[in-house]
């Protein structure tokens, strides 16, 4: 059995969205969830958030950016495609309370797993005040679709081709400065994440950071998604994958995300150099 | 049948004995080092009608006393010595339905070989070796035929985990007539059969075949299923429609020591570096996507099978130094003789009596060393092995690269975390009477889950016992009379 793709397409030159029959993961998910995809026989075992789902077309949406060679396998699939595997819904769901005003901060692709949580906290009476970042004003997604959950919506660029020119932090600042913010949802890079943790931790104010460690099977088997918050080792898999970002030791996240970091791109050159001379990997 | 004077065996018992235990052929150590294909070849035809020739087809067959599935030993032995190949296979399969594994896995020198009776004087039968060829020889006889299916019950079950628990009941269960699903989260089947026992020791290739003669019997494996996720406890029954459940779901949560450094990289748990190497294929990176970081010295933590299929796994994968630290003696360890054996050949060095202190890092965060201290044995603890303790001012420091932490799995908690209601003991074990029934009607566990470690067979004692009671249940449900226990227990 495999989960056929009913629809992709593009939001960004490296970022699809997919629409992805998987009728039992659809039923039971929550904004915060994530599943574990393995694109083809032999692939590795790669978890995405759960974008979005509708239970009675049993679909749920993934959005992804073509990063490695697992990526860009899974971008290489239209329409009529399937998935080899689908496994979840994966994690607990995102804790929505009535905290008052929230900031949503989301950097890159980590917008789309932001957008349902921001959704949520919207739907459960919360302001929702968003920050959403991106390289370049080709990366930046979802904005009308952040845009009509939050109060207010900033968009930031690295390069300022679209929004403010800078990081999430800016407007982030201002936006603490100019109200009391209760607290604060970032997804997004670790550099992003931590950030926006050091930004928050003077103020007090409560932060959750997602985060997507390296795991294999995403059920609590193998340990690999190991985090340390508050001095005490987590599983992101299945303690996860939110945490209070104030306890988070990112800088242990960071070279651990970094482990694999030159086979991750032996993969990529040799998929590329596949798909270039047409022999696909 | 009656023994000695139906027997096929023209030898009378006292030449029987004096044929010596014959060894299968083995690759060379050298050899197998450096590849993943398996380490014993099993008996030839000759070697195993040798073999069976000296069985003394005794009576009381104490060696079935000593299976923990009940295997008719003597009476598959009697099918071989009249080269009846089938007829022996057909007899073990009717108490064990994964053969051709727990001929590999099994520590029979602690069960069926323990209480052989030739084996009080001489060395005893070598019935794992001879299960093992006949489960062999029926898998190369082409195409499974699947066997006649008994009326459709129109009942149906759900077993949770395609572990040695959950196949071992399933094929029970289906030979009974019940409609079996089985679900597994993974996106292949066979539970630690698949991700952790180590192609050397346990070919895929044997798996996929037994796992497709537990289909041959009707049974459905759905993968990519994780119960308490995708669907509840609850909801396997309300939405479902199962008449019972069957919780094997394993032990498959890793535990850590806790001591400084674990989270460096190179540190693994064995659950996650068998899991690259044998689910993922990391050891064909990157043909295969997953990959693993295996250093020139590795330490693997731990003395049981877990520990020695890890530091066997580091070793193939190209470690030139592969220790295994061991807190306790030799004569402690709990892994299975051959394989410790196996190890010590292929240059595996055992550090016993020696306990890890730390993992200490380089400036890049990556393991550069282990640090130990040395042990000694006090008055035995608990579990009746002598307790280590540690010698003053005995530490030491080992330079390895890789670390792989396999001192124990615990239960994996996501089906008692996500079920309302079912009693859990100590270490989150799933308590169950001597019939695997749980608190709670219908549902029934075994294996790991509620014994929190043990072996393939102790697994498939569970499932074979769980399988009867769940007939039992089902048939007193539905008003008919109690099934006698026989019909599919040992």
């Amino acid at each position: 059995m495999t989960f056929p793709i009913r629809e992709a397409v593009a939001l960004a030159p490296t970022i699809t969205r997919y629409v992805i029959e998987a009728p039992l993961v659809a039923r039971k998910r929550q904004a915060g969830h994530f599943v574990i995809v393995r694109v083809a026989e032999g692939g590795e075992r790669i978890p995405l958030t759960i974008v979005d789902g509708d239970a009675g077309r049993g679909t749920i949406t993934l959005i992804v950016q073509a990063v490695g060679k697992t990526t860009r396998q899974m971008a290489a699939l239209r329409a009529g495609d399937a998935l080899a595997d689908v496994l979840g819904p994966l994690g607990n769901p995102t804790p929505i309370a009535v905290h008052g005003a929230v900031a949503c901060v989301g950097g890159g692709v980590g917008t789309a797993e932001l957008l349902p949580i921001a959704r949520a906290l919207r739907a459960a009476g919360n302001a929702v005040h968003a920050v959403i970042g991106a390289r370049h004003r080709d990366l930046v997604i979802l904005e009308t679709e952040m845009a009509a959950c939050a109060d207010s919506l900033a968009i930031t660029t690295d390069d300022g081709s679209r929004g403010r020119m800078g990081l999430v932090t800016g407007p982030l600042e201002e936006l603490m400065e100019a109200r009391r913010i209760d607290a604060v949802y970032a997804i997004g890079p670790l550099a992003m994440m931590r950030a926006v943790a050091e930004q928050t931790r003077p103020r007090q104010v409560p932060t959750w950071a997602s985060l997507n460690a390296l795991m294999v099977d995403g059920t609590g088997m193998c340990g690999g998604c190991r985090v340390t918050v508050g001095g005490a080792m987590k599983f992101a898999c299945v303690d996860g994958p939110e945490f209070d970002a104030h306890a988070v030791d990112f800088d242990e996240l960071v070279r651990r995300a970094r482990m694999y970091a030159a086979e991750e791109r032996a993969a990529d050159t040799r998929f590329q150099a596949a798909c270039a001379s047409g022999g696909g990997a | 049948m009656t023994a000695r004077a139906a027997s096929a065996n023209p030898l009378k018992p006292a030449a029987r004995v004096k044929i010596p235990r014959q060894h299968p052929h083995e690759q060379a150590a050298a050899a197998r080092a450096a590849n993943f294909e398996e380490v014993s070849q099993g008996f030839d035809a000759p070697h195993a009608l040798i073999e069976a020739a000296r069985c003394l087809e005794c009576r009381d067959a104490a060696c079935t006393r000593g299976c923990p599935v009940g295997v008719d030993i003597r009476g598959f032995i009697q099918r071989l010595l009249v080269k009846d190949f089938a007829g022996a296979a057909a007899r073990v399969r009717e108490a064990n339905a994964l053969p051709a594994i727990c001929g590999r896995v099994c520590p029979q020198e602690t069960q069926c070989e323990a209480t052989c009776t030739v084996g009080r004087r001489f060395a005893p039968i070598a019935i794992g070796l001879l299960e093992r060829f006949v489960a062999d020889w029926e898998a190369r006889q082409g195409p499974i035929v699947p066997p006649p299916r008994p009326p459709a019950l129109g009942v149906r079950v759900a077993v949770v985990g395609s572990g040695p628990a959950g196949l071992t009941c399933a094929a029970d269960l289906a030979r009974l007539g019940y409609g079996v699903t089985v679900f597994e989260a993974l996106h292949a089947a066979g539970g630690v059969l698949r991700y952790g026992i180590p192609e050397f020791r346990l070919p895929k290739a044997i798996l996929d075949q037994e796992l497709e003669r537990v289909r041959a019997l009707g049974v459905e494996i759905r993968t990519n299923v994780l119960v308490g996720r995708t669907a509840s406890l609850d909801e396997l029954f309300a939405e479902w429609g199962f008449d019972a459940v069957f919780l094997a779901t394993g032990a498959g949560t890793p535990t850590f020591l806790g001591i400084p450094g674990e989270a460096l990289c190179g540190v693994y748990s064995a659950n996650e570096f068998l899991t690259r190497v044998n689910l993922m294929g990391a050891a064909s990176f990157p043909v295969r996507d997953t990959p693993v970081k295996i250093g020139r010295e590795i330490a693997v933590i731990g003395g049981g099978n877990t520990a020695l299929d890890a530091v066997r796994t580091a070793r193939r994968l190209g470690a030139e130094r592969a220790l295994l630290v061991y807190r306790r003696s030799r004569a402690e360890m709990p892994g299975r003789l051959e394989e410790i054996r196996h190890a010590e050949d292929e240059g595996i060095e055992i550090l016993f009596l020696t306990n890890p202190l730390r993992i200490a890092g380089d400036d890049q965060g990556w393991v550069c060393s282990l640090e130990c201290q040395r042990m000694e044995l006090a008055e035995p603890d608990a579990s009746g092995r002598r307790r280590p303790v540690a010698r003053a001012g005995s530490e030491f420091v080992l330079p390895v690269q890789t670390v792989i932490e396999a001192i124990g799995q615990r239960p994996n908690p996501i089906v008692q975390s996500t079920t309302r209601g079912l009693a859990v003991g100590p270490g989150g074990v799933v308590t169950v009477d001597g019939d695997q029934r749980t608190n709670r009607p219908a549902v029934f566990a075994g294996g790991d889950l509620a014994r929190g470690g043990a072996t393939v067979i102790l697994a498939m004692r569970d499932g074979r016992r769980a399988a009867a009671s769940i007939h039992r249940y089902l048939r007193e449900r539905a008003g008919a009379p109690a099934a006698p226990a026989t019909e599919v227990a040992p």
